[in-house]
């Protein structure tokens, strides 16, 4: 069991962080032939709360669907960093927004802190799109599954209309995945 | 041919299950968290010729499948906790008046309102005796998406050749995750259909208590006229207060579907060979249960698992063969102890134990582990 | 003019009388106006769904040979929406007591009106619950008397047929057990309705209500159903005083124009299939 992977997006209701965790399984079931399983936690709240989705990759099946030894977390809120962080390994590694976060006193692993809000609103010209880009960091870092793979989900699960905006999102998730990669 | 393999969620793997099946009426009621299933069939059934309803309460939802039940539709309603509780009536009136039917429940946590966004196991025992009066049901746990799928179809097998409600049984966790599905061609499953009688509506019974073979009920509107009641009936259809008829008609409620156990239960056992130790799980459960057996293993412990599939009626005699020869037996579930009575009152010979984990979580490999650990220390 | 007597027995299944009801009750009356009506309208059998919910009225699909169903408390509704939802060709009739179709299943009546679907209810007002020994029901009068009401009711009561009227239902009338001819003509009409038809009929029930409301034998009920009963033109004339105790009868609302939910819901999978 030693191949189980598991990955967490944690923000809040409406960042689209669980469609994040369906791309990403898609990419991974689909596109890749691995096993993959995506669950997702979350409050009453369909807006704001905290919530997360999560994934675990693995090349066996998969039994216990949750994360419980996290290898990477993304953070989208500083309650749901808070929150969520208990269960990240020891060599594990955190994606935390770097406005969207400002309190690290609970963190582990390894932290890396990256400018995705600011990336959003000077490249694509809103926020909307986080939830692709943080993706995009995920992948870069982790490299769990191809940009192809990912890219071929991706454009399967969002609205039509939409494709394009987020090939860029995801483009400028693994932009910023390769510079952390390569100041580390 | 190329297999279809989709990621999908367990709720919308019943929904394409139903569809695979035949099905072609759902009534229900929003609920959480089953009501993907609902809204994934709005849009699917109008499509293939189905009806889709949005009832104005629970009650009503099963009341309206088990009327297009009686006009030949293989039907089909979603719920969870609250929801099954106000649907337990008329889960009696289907099982009394030999209505086919599927009922879905996505456990969450309870009682009352519970837990709506998290799972439990705590409707296992409902689901058996939820409705008043002496009767058998059927109810299947399925422990993965792509078993949901197939159980479905099966659930929907069963209910027709049986004449019998049939509880899907599956969880948050379950409803919720998606993993890998294989999609079958509908010409790659068996599918069972429902049928005119093969005798003319002259010769018909709606009933039959004492021949053994479950008469086909006819689909109301094809020349068959007859009449259904909630109260007990003979063979015609028509409320009767004979001693003979009460009791025919009571044995025969339990006797169709125990009398056929064989072709309705299904389990799966997982290095049960030389266990020492058995863990009996279902459910989202038991993958968390296959885990903590195979740490078991490494760690030199023969630990086994056994899973009903078919949770209702009960696999009486598997346990009962397991026990003889496995003497510790730990049953983990997601409630205050609910299935562990079926194993104590089967499993004569081997001491029981429980691990109820009531904390809107899953029960995780370690913990099962901890457990199997600490009874093979005893 | 000659009138042949009409043959009941062509719709009753024979085998299943007596029926429960006890002597003088006015439900028979209703039973017959209903076959009659049935008759009138050329129904085959086969085609022709009778649902029932519980009580004494409920028990009348047991009598009547067509496809039937004694669903549950309250429920005849909601199986009769399913049967026709699912097989529109079918004529389906859901018959009701009070008790049955406005405290217990009034979810169901205003949801069934709301969505004007075509089923034609036939709800049987004896002011009370006849089986269960005459407790209180939502039609009962202020003032009268039940096994539960020993000192009179003091709860408003429901006027069906307004109820109806409000929440959508396309056809509403009102007769009584008294007026057989007036009830089959009423009955054929709502039948050949296309929507949610609600017709009330006041029926007699002097075992479980009228003994206890200085009107034990039937012939004083029917009186009653006589007297109290006013045309809604005569009552047009009339003011609130002369109207209290009183109840309109007639056709109140006849509405072609609102759509039917089961063919709407045909018509929206026949544009879904094309595409």
């Amino acid at each position: 069991m030693n191949d189980r992977i598991e990955f967490r997006f944690s923000g809040s209701g409406g960042q689209g962080l669980i469609l994040a965790g369906i791309i990403l399984a898609d990419a991974a079931a689909i596109y890749e032939d691995k096993n993959a399983v995506q669950t997702q936690s979350y409050g009453p709240e369909a807006r704001g709360g905290s919530s997360k989705s999560e994934v675990i990759v693995s090349d066996s099946p998969i039994e216990y669907p949750k994360a419980t030894k996290v290898d990477y977390m993304v953070a989208l809120t500083q309650e749901s960093f808070n929150k969520y962080i208990d269960d990240v390994k020891e060599t594990g590694i955190v994606i935390a927004d770097k406005e969207l976060v400002t309190d690290f006193s609970k963190a582990r692993g390894k932290l890396y802190v990256i400018d995705m809000v600011k990336s959003a609103r000077e490249e694509l010209g809103k926020v909307l799109g986080l939830n692709i880009i943080a993706l995009g960091v995920l992948v870069e870092i982790s490299g769990i599954v191809s940009h192809e793979s990912i890219k071929n989900a991706l454009i399967k699960r969002v609205p039509s209309g939409f494709e394009d905006y987020n090939k860029k999102a995801i483009e400028i998730g693994f932009k910023l995945g390769k510079e952390i990669k390569n100041n580390n | 041919m190329a297999k279809n393999i989709k990621l999908m969620q367990g709720n919308e793997a019943i929904a394409e299950g139903a569809i695979i099946a035949g099905c072609n009426f759902f009534a229900g009621y929003p609920i959480t968290p089953s009501s993907e299933i609902a809204e994934l069939l709005s849009s699917k059934l109008p499509k293939t010729g189905g009806v889709f309803l949005q009832m104005e309460d629970e009650i009503s939802a099963l009341g309206a499948v088990l009327g297009a039940a009686l006009g030949g539709a293989k039907a089909i309603t979603a719920s969870s906790g609250p929801g099954i509780s106000l649907k337990q009536e008329h889960i009696g009136y289907a099982s009394m008046s030999e209505i086919p039917c599927v009922i879905v429940n996505v456990m969450r946590g309870g009682p009352s309102t519970g837990l709506p966004t998290l799972p439990a196991q705590s409707d296992i025992m409902q689901a058996k005796w939820g409705t008043h009066g002496d009767h058998a049901i059927i109810a299947i746990v399925p422990s993965s998406v792509n078993e949901s799928l197939y159980e479905t179809i099966r659930a929907f097998n069963l209910s027709i050749k049986y004449r019998t409600p049939v509880l899907i049984l599956t969880d948050e966790i379950i409803g919720h995750m998606r993993e890998k599905v294989v999609v079958p061609d509908k010409s790659d499953v068996d599918i069972i259909d429902v049928k005119l009688p093969d005798v003319p509506p002259e010769e018909y019974n709606p009933y039959n208590y004492t021949s053994g073979a479950v008469t086909p009920l006819a689909p109301m509107g094809e020349g068959y006229r007859y009449h259904v009641t909630g109260l007990i009936h003979g063979e015609t259809g028509f409320p009767s207060q004979k001693t003979e008829t009460i009791k025919n008609a009571q044995n025969w409620l339990i006797d169709k579907i125990y009398k056929n156990i064989e072709d309705i239960e299904k389990f799966d056992e997982f290095q049960t060979e030389d266990a020492d130790i058995l863990v009996v799980a279902y459910g989202s459960t038991s993958r968390s249960t296959r885990q903590a057996v195979m740490m078991a293993r490494t760690a030199g412990i023969k630990a086994g698992m056994f899973r009903p599939i078919t949770i209702w009626p009960f696999p009486e005699k598997q346990i009962s063969n397991l026990s003889k020869r496995i003497k510790k037996i730990l049953v983990p579930e997601m409630n205050m102890g609910q299935i562990i009575l079926e194993i104590q009152r089967n499993a004569c010979e081997s001491q029981v134990y429980g691990l109820n984990v009531v904390t809107g979580e899953p029960i995780t490999p370690d913990q099962i582990y901890a457990k199997i650990k600490e009874i093979a220390e005893s | 003019m000659i009138k042949t007597k009409f043959d009941y027995d062509k719709y009753l299944r024979k085998n299943t009388l007596p029926h429960i009801w006890c002597p003088g009750c006015g439900d028979g009356i209703i039973l017959k106006a209903l076959l009659r009506a049935i008759d009138k309208c050329e129904y085959p059998k086969d085609d022709v769904v009778v649902a029932s919910g519980i009580g004494c009225a409920s028990r009348l699909p047991g009598y009547v040979d067509f496809n039937t169903i004694h669903t549950t408390h309250g429920r005849a509704l909601t199986f009769a929406t399913g049967i026709k939802m699912f097989k529109p060709r079918l004529k389906v009739i859901a018959i009701s007591g009070d008790g049955d179709a406005l405290a217990i299943g009034g979810n169901h009546f205003i949801h069934a009106a709301r969505r004007n679907i075509d089923i034609t209810m036939i709800i049987f007002n004896n002011y009370t619950y006849g089986m269960t020994g005459g407790q209180y029901s939502p039609t009962q009068p202020l003032g009268t008397y039940s096994t539960t009401t020993s000192f009179g009711s003091i709860e408003q009561p429901f006027d069906a047929c307004n109820l109806a009227q409000a929440a959508g239902a396309t056809w509403v009338g009102r007769s009584t057990s008294y007026h057989a001819v007036q009830l089959e003509k009423f009955i054929v009409s709502a039948l050949k309705h296309t929507g949610f038809s609600v017709l009330e009929v006041i029926t007699n029930c002097h075992i479980s209500f009228g003994r206890r409301n200085k009107m034990k034998s039937p012939v004083e009920m029917v009186k009653y159903q006589k007297e109290k009963a006013i045309p809604i033109r005569s009552a047009e004339n009339m003011s609130d005083e002369e109207l209290a105790g009183r109840f309109k009868t007639g056709i109140f609302l006849e509405n072609t124009d609102k759509p039917e939910f089961s063919s709407e819901y045909r018509k929206m999978a026949e544009t879904l299939k094309t595409k």
